[in-house]
């Protein structure tokens, strides 16, 4: 199973290409399940296949760019 | 037994049978149970509903899990109070406190664990697991503990005294991890892939979930089988505001309400809007996590995550797993959302306290300023018939009401104790 993440896109950043540089410039095949992207907000779920550390990083990467990474299904902590 | 069918997907309908899941394969959208309504409504009835026990198992039928051999502490069956006084001051003349803070761990969250744990034991799980700000740890703790199996929980290490203590006494494997919040989360995430526990919020989610529906069926019993005109919730998740809703719209839909003829489930029973579930649902969280409150005021369809920074640790949940559905909640219910400021949160303790004699933690200060701010507003009308959720007790979250303690010191003579007494500060 890879890993499954969701990409937040605040408005500027909505038009640019990170999924696509993710799985260019890293060793990770990205798969995109469900996304809604409109002008002003956007968000995309999907799953991320490669070695652990290089996920590690291309994630870390994404984080650099304003785009925010959670997991797919809301926080684990609860209260 | 239960009366399920097994799991689907809100996102894209695929469907599952009945297994420790959460996420849907293909697209990564929550499983929520599906349940067998036709076979419910033929054995469900207020007398059915009577004849159980005093606790959540009285609405077995609608409870996805084995309710012979329920892992039962008692959750639930709590007081219904009408509040004169804390009405009075906000001049509401039918203001109800449903007061969750007396649960056996001391939250309602011992509501959705005791489903979590039965189906846990169910599935033939031997660890109880989760990750929590605290109510949480202290109700998979005592959970496990009653149902003879292991319990692990992991805490953030700032957490309130009272919180490490209410879950540590039950003989927990408890883990305080030192990091942010969000390195909280993704550490216990990572266990949950990789360990075979039961957690009661990750893979038991769909079942734990349902757990709250009975906040919605217990006021609906307890107010005589009617609904109240609003309702307002504290709210981290989302799960609880929506699942009341649900409560209420399958009570009216089985045609358990007065004066309300049953009603088709039709194809979602997820959003399933009975005409005669007039309820407006009143959303409250504080303003130091409130990020479907924010989603809701800017009309967005996203719920934007946020690092949470309140005294409400209880309701500090940075990404809600169920923001977006709650947010249509408000919207089918006609209701509102409010961010009440941080500075407001003790407070609504104190007006619970002073008023009606009901110590509540920081969630209940912040249903409780929730409730004035809609009453200020207009949202609430004088007449009305309002329900407030007070979920969590006062006693674990101390720290935070630390300044009310000035006792007058006096020596152990009459002397001393009058001369005190007759200049106490007003
Ligand atoms: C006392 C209390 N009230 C309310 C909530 C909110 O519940 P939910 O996450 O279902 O919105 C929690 C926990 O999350 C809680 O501990
Ligand atoms: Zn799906």
């Amino acid at each position: 199973m890879g890993k499954r993440v969701k990409f937040s896109f605040p408005p500027e950043m909505v038009k640019e290409p990170v999924i696509y540089k993710l799985g260019r410039d890293f060793e990770i095949v990205t798969n995109i399940r469900r996304a809604e992207v409109r002008e002003d907000v956007g968000w995309v779920v999907l799953e991320l296949d490669g070695e652990d550390a290089e996920i590690e990083r291309g994630l870390a990467w994404v984080g650099t760019t304003g785009v925010r990474v959670d997991p797919v299904s809301g926080d684990v902590i609860d209260g | 037994m239960a009366f399920v069918n097994g799991l689907k997907c809100r996102e894209c309908d695929r469907e599952y049978s009945s297994e420790a899941l959460n996420v849907c394969d293909f697209c990564f959208g929550p499983l929520e149970v599906v349940y067998d309504y036709a076979t419910i409504s033929e054995v469900i009835s207020r007398d059915s509903i009577a004849s159980g026990p005093l606790s959540i198992w009285r609405y077995r039928d609608l409870l996805p899990a084995d309710s012979e051999h329920p892992v039962d502490i008692m959750a639930g069956y709590t007081p219904l109070l009408k509040a004169h006084n804390l009405g009075k001051k906000l001049g509401l003349k039918n203001l109800y406190i449903k007061n969750d803070s007396v649960n056996p761990s001391f939250s309602f969250k011992d509501r959705v664990v005791s489903v979590a744990a039965t189906k846990a034991v169910e599935f033939g799980f031997d660890t109880l697991a989760c990750a929590s700000t605290g109510n949480l740890a202290c109700s998979v703790a005592a959970h496990a503990a009653r149902a003879g199996i292991k319990a692990v929980v992991f805490i953030p290490s700032d957490l309130e005294r009272g919180k490490i203590i209410g879950a540590a006494v039950y003989g927990p494997t408890m883990i305080s991890v030192e990091g942010n919040y969000d390195e909280v989360n993704r550490l216990c995430s990572e266990v949950a892939d990789n360990y075979p526990w039961a957690f009661v919020n990750i893979n038991m989610r769909p079942y734990y979930a349902e757990g709250s529906k009975t906040l919605g069926y217990e006021v609906a019993e307890q107010l005589g089988w009617r609904l109240p005109d609003h309702v307002v919730v504290p709210t981290a998740s989302g799960a609880m505001f929506t699942k009341i809703w649900k409560g209420f719209n399958e009570m009216a839909c089985l045609g358990m309400l007065e004066g309300v003829d049953s009603y088709s489930f039709g194809p979602d029973q997820n959003t399933v809007h009975h005409p005669a579930v007039t309820t407006k649902m009143h959303m409250t969280q504080a303003a130091g996590c409130s990020p479907i409150v924010t989603a809701w005021e800017n009309g967005s369809p996203h719920v934007m995550p946020v690092r949470p920074n309140s005294i409400a640790k209880s309701l500090a949940i940075g990404n809600p797993a169920d923001g977006i559905y709650s947010m249509r909640v408000i919207n089918n219910s006609a209701g509102t959302a409010y961010a009440v400021p941080e500075d407001q949160v003790v407070p609504g303790i104190k007006l619970l306290a002073e008023t009606e004699g009901i110590f509540t933690e920081t969630a209940g200060g912040v249903a409780i300023s929730g409730l004035k701010h809609a009453v200020e507003s207009g949202a609430i009308k004088p007449d009305e018939l309002t329900v407030v959720y007070i979920t969590g007790n006062g006693l674990k979250t101390q720290e935070a009401v630390e300044s009310v303690v000035n006792p007058l010191t006096v020596k152990p003579f009459m002397s001393s104790f009058e001369e005190a007494f007759n200049h106490r500060p007003e």
